[in-house]
């Protein structure tokens, strides 16, 4: 029945994307929020220094890293394991449209969704 | 300047951005990037990684309202979100090779340009005749709810929106913008899809195509938490109050405004390129 009509299909898909980017963003804003308040109570009287670019020590790149040091309680690790919770969250709306095409028998926007993630994989391995 | 005033100073900019950014529909990213550069003194690298990472919180929160009434059409943007990904890789390595100076004359470009397109808006009747078999085999064609019932539209030139798509995700790459001013263009005056599906259908493409490019500049280390934290925070709260109050000001008039700010903000990007200030 699904497939004689996408219109229904769609709906479901829809409603669920929805929630997903909704608690995706909730959740990471979070981890945000929550890295801040600890940054700046212990680093609120520092000097910030972003007028050269130096770029991010490692610790603030790779993700296993980041978890170890967000969980040790590292006030701007929190906050970047929040950032990368916020950039899985397209991606994560991605890998569920192509279990709905595939539910939805779509199989070529099944191929056409698996690309657009491999592309983004792509950029993560370079 | 202390890091806490600093962090205040930059919360409160970036909800003005995103407040002006959701009421006028250009986006928080074409007045982030100037506040960070020009007023912050940011380095525009760190500045392009806050805007990107800004750019995903924005689109994801209003895509997860727009998606559920139904007008955006998912298979066209999972379509276009080939070419507007590949692009914007594409943009994210060469903004590696360009020097800053070069990045600043194009954003200030980028920024005439949306202004100029924010005003030039003009109705496009919608097509009923199904003329491109491409669109059709993509199963592209589609309904939206209007007050009168369901509206179908036909797509057409796919091909042409496709690159035009393609160009949006390089600049969004290259400049750490959601380009939605261009894929608004790409899908209404090219492949002539109507006003509502096209800006939400836009909104729904942003945060995918700016995670792949994120991806890159996390790895370069232009990402940094310490920047990121107000501006995502401030951002977001004003893009949220703006979604709240948008019926209730006058879009036009702040839209005029808005467009000379942000001509002004282009004509100084433009300028501190020109002397190697940025």
């Amino acid at each position: 029945m699904k497939f004689t009509n996408p219109k229904e299909g769609d709906k479901n898909m829809e409603i669920l994307m929805g929630n997903l980017l909704r608690y995706g963003v909730l959740i990471s804003a979070t981890f945000v929020l929550a890295g801040s308040i600890i940054y700046l109570a212990q680093h609120g009287l520092e000097k910030p220094q972003y007028h050269y670019f130096l770029g991010e020590p490692s610790r603030f790149i790779h993700l296993k890293d980041i978890i170890a040091d967000a969980l040790n309680g590292h006030a701007k690790s929190i906050i970047q394991f929040g950032l990368i919770l916020l950039i899985a969250t397209p991606i994560a709306r991605i890998v569920f449209s192509i279990i709905d095409f595939f539910l939805e028998k779509d199989y070529l926007y099944v191929a056409i969704t698996a690309i657009v993630l491999s592309i983004i994989f792509l950029s993560l391995i370079f | 300047m202390t890091i806490i005033v600093f962090t205040i100073l930059l919360l409160a900019g970036s909800l003005i951005a995103g407040l002006l950014g959701s009421l006028t529909g250009l986006g928080g990213g074409v007045v982030l990037i100037p506040l960070l550069t020009l007023v912050f003194k940011v380095d525009i690298h760190y500045a392009i990684g806050t805007s990107l990472i800004s750019v995903i919180a924005t689109s994801s929160g209003a895509a997860a309202a727009y998606v559920k009434e139904g007008i955006t059409n998912v298979r066209l943007g999972m379509f276009l979100e080939l070419a507007t990904t590949l692009g914007a890789i594409t943009g994210a390595f060469l903004s590696t090779y360009i020097s800053t100076s070069i990045i600043a004359i194009i954003f200030g470009c980028v920024l005439i340009f949306s202004a100029i397109a924010s005003f030039s808006k003009k109705e496009v009747p919608i097509e009923t005749e199904n003329k491109s078999t491409l669109a059709k085999k993509l199963r592209l064609n589609n309904s939206y709810p209007t007050n009168l019932g369901e509206q179908f539209y036909n797509v057409t030139n796919v091909g042409g929106g496709f690159i035009t798509m393609n160009i949006a995700g390089i600049l969004s790459g290259l400049l750490g913008i959601g380009s939605g001013a261009l894929k608004v263009i790409a899908m209404d005056n090219i492949m002539r899809i109507p006003f509502k599906v096209s800006t939400t259908t836009s909104n729904f493409m942003i945060g995918v195509t700016a995670a792949a490019s994120a991806g890159i500049y996390l790895k370069r280390g232009y990402i940094d938490p310490g920047l990121s934290m107000p501006v995502v925070l401030g951002v977001l709260i004003g893009a949220f109050l703006g979604s709240k109050i948008l019926f209730k000001v006058k879009s036009s008039t702040l839209r005029i405004v808005f467009a000379f700010v942000i001509l002004a903000l282009a004509f100084e990007m433009i300028y501190n390129g020109f002397i190697h200030q940025i």
